[in-house]
């Protein structure tokens, strides 16, 4: 095993090193004067390694028969089985984890935006009575602990009898959502020069015409990575999200949970419901990339 | 930038605030009820003031979850914060490498949070897992389901294994925004490569160091999701956190009125850390003229 990954070290070395071309010479030597000596490739690629060694195992497992997840250690799967996806995509109790997750997911993310497009042009643009006190309010909200909301979202929401729905859970997680959104947006707006605005309206916008015709699709980067940060931090949410659900409206990890404590040995089953949960982020996260500090960071860098 | 004075603003506000209030404000006042009541049951409750609040504070238990998820935030902050300088440092600036980087180091954030404890879990797994039976054969007692600090260490691990990229990301930003002139004119200089950072590069990522560590200390200190999955909050209580103590009361044991109180000075810890960094972040945007 250590072998293997130096090997793949040392191709990855070269691969880095023989990049740059004879256009990049300067920047070459710039860099080399920043970084100092050339060993830097090997931080990143150690780190990436590590990040990389409990996931590759988990798709690993998601590939192999039980019998030889419990009875053989083996690096790569020697029976190799599509099994354990079969299951999933076969039974609905399993499937329709995922459709539940995808519906409120994307309720959510639909609503966290929608509100908090105009409120983000609000504390962009104007001073108004009470905005820092409520630009911080939202703040607190990103911040709270998700325990501390778990019961008294149980009663509330089934005193509206909307325990199990998707419309709870996408209400939900709007409690981090929104301030979410509304800060990134906050973020992007404040990028936009402000003349843009007073250009339109001396051209004779109404306010929603301007926003909608001009305004939106200039910041349309930043919904969407608005947009992207909900879904994922509405995606990765368990805790609230399995509070508030039974059976209707049960989301993929939660069922995930409930069928390790359950049979407990059905270990390739579960991983590749885990492998199927990290795809819908590993598969948009190369249209963020450039802009994923900024979102984790709230918009603020 | 400069803002006009406009009260009509609130209308846009309006919406924000109604969903917000519906999800924050009402449950929070429900917490507040419960804190002060009690109950035998079949929806009977009667005010017992502030008994809940002095219960709390005088229960071991309470400080012992506190004190083991502030020793947890400190770790964390101790080991992620250094690594993620030191490897966004070595980040390559130019060229198929920071995509690659960047997507890679990116993708543990984006997995559900009892995913990453699963992950973990199996990882971890003396006679399944990669990380324990290579443990197991180099002879190492590593139990993470019975041994305490084998479970604190795989509590850790993926902790840092989860997050360190959001430092990294963060310290990547920073740096990437430092003009060249700056590193130009600190080689005109002579200046070495630990004045650089020191002089250059460290001042300049303070705005992004401020929000990471912040950020990091807020998520590690209401972690449930990792931890429960892993651990379960054991061996015994010990990686019972905050949040892994408050749900076990609040829907295990349905202590109510306990409950309600420890959420509310949790909340309350929570605002202070909060106000800290809401004053930081505004006081940077004013500098830098936002």
């Amino acid at each position: 095993m250590t072998d293997d990954a130096s090997r793949s070290t040392v191709i990855r070395a070269d691969a880095t090193t023989s990049a740059p071309t004879v256009a990049t010479r300067t920047s070459r030597l710039r860099r080399a004067g920043r970084n100092g000596p050339r060993t830097s490739w090997l931080v990143p690629t150690l780190y990436i390694i590590f990040l990389m060694l409990p996931i590759y195992w988990l798709v690993n497992m998601s590939f192999k028969t039980n019998v030889e997840i419990t009875s053989s250690f083996t690096l790569w799967p020697r029976t190799f089985t599509l099994r354990n996806y079969a299951v999933i995509f076969t039974d609905p109790s399993w499937y329709n984890g995922y459709i539940n997750s995808i519906i409120y997911v994307v309720l959510n993310t639909v609503i966290s935006v929608a509100v908090a497009l105009p409120a983000a042009y609000a504390f962009s643009r104007y001073r108004f009575l009470g905005d820092k006190h409520l630009f911080f309010w939202l703040l607190t909200n990103r911040m709270a602990p998700p325990a501390v909301f778990v019961l008294p979202f149980f009663q509330l929401y089934s005193a509206f009898g909307l325990i199990d729905t998707h419309i709870a859970v996408a209400l939900a997680h709007c409690l981090f959502n929104v301030p979410l959104a509304v800060w990134i947006l906050e973020g992007f707006m404040s990028g936009v020069p402000k003349e843009i605005d007073e250009t339109a309206y001396i051209d004779g916008y109404s306010f929603p015409r301007f926003f909608v015709r001009i305004f939106v699709p200039l910041i349309a980067s930043g919904i969407g990575v608005a947009a992207f940060f909900c879904f994922m931090f509405s995606w990765v949410e368990l805790l609230i999200a399995r509070t508030l659900t039974t059976t209707d409206a049960k989301p993929i990890s939660a069922i995930m949970t409930r069928t390790v404590s359950a049979s407990g040995l059905d270990w390739g089953v579960l991983a590749a419901a885990g492998v199927l949960t990290i795809i819908p982020g590993a598969l948009v996260i190369y249209f963020v990339r450039n802009y994923i500090a900024k979102g984790f960071a709230l918009g603020r860098v | 930038m400069d803002r006009t004075w406009n009260n009509k603003a609130w209308f846009l506000v309006l919406p924000v605030l109604l969903l917000v209030a519906f999800s924050a404000i009402i449950p929070l006042m429900t917490v507040v009820n419960y804190s002060v009541q009690d109950t035998f049951g079949n929806n009977v409750f009667f005010w017992v003031g502030v008994e809940w609040f002095e219960e709390l504070l005088h229960s071991p238990r309470f400080w012992q979850a506190l004190l083991r998820n502030l020793i947890f935030s400190a770790i964390i902050l101790a080991i992620q914060i250094p690594l993620g300088v030191f490897i966004a440092l070595n980040m390559p600036r130019r060229g198929w490498g920071v995509s690659v980087c960047l997507v890679l180091m990116a993708l543990p954030l984006l997995i559900p949070w009892n995913v990453v404890g699963t992950i973990w879990q199996v990882f971890g797994r003396v006679d399944i897992g990669l990380l324990g039976y290579t443990l197991a054969r180099l002879g190492i007692n590593y139990n993470y389901v019975q041994d305490p600090l084998a479970a604190w260490v795989t509590v850790i691990v993926m902790d840092i294994w989860h997050w360190t990229s959001l430092v990294v990301l963060l310290c990547y930003a920073g740096l990437v925004s430092i003009p060249d002139a700056y590193f130009q004119a600190a080689k005109i200089d002579g200046a070495s490569r630990w004045s650089v950072f020191r002089y250059i590069q460290l001042p300049k990522m303070n705005r992004v160091l401020l929000i990471a560590v912040l950020l990091r200390f807020m998520d590690s200190f209401m972690i449930y999701t990792e931890p429960f999955v892993v651990t379960g909050g054991g061996p015994g209580n010990e990686t019972t956190f905050l949040s892994i103590d408050l749900v076990k009361m609040a829907i295990g044991q349905f202590d109510v009125g306990p409950a309600a109180a420890m959420s509310l000075v949790y909340f309350l810890i929570v605002l202070l850390v909060c106000w800290v960094f809401y004053t930081v972040m505004t006081n940077y945007g004013e500098e830098s003229g936002r």
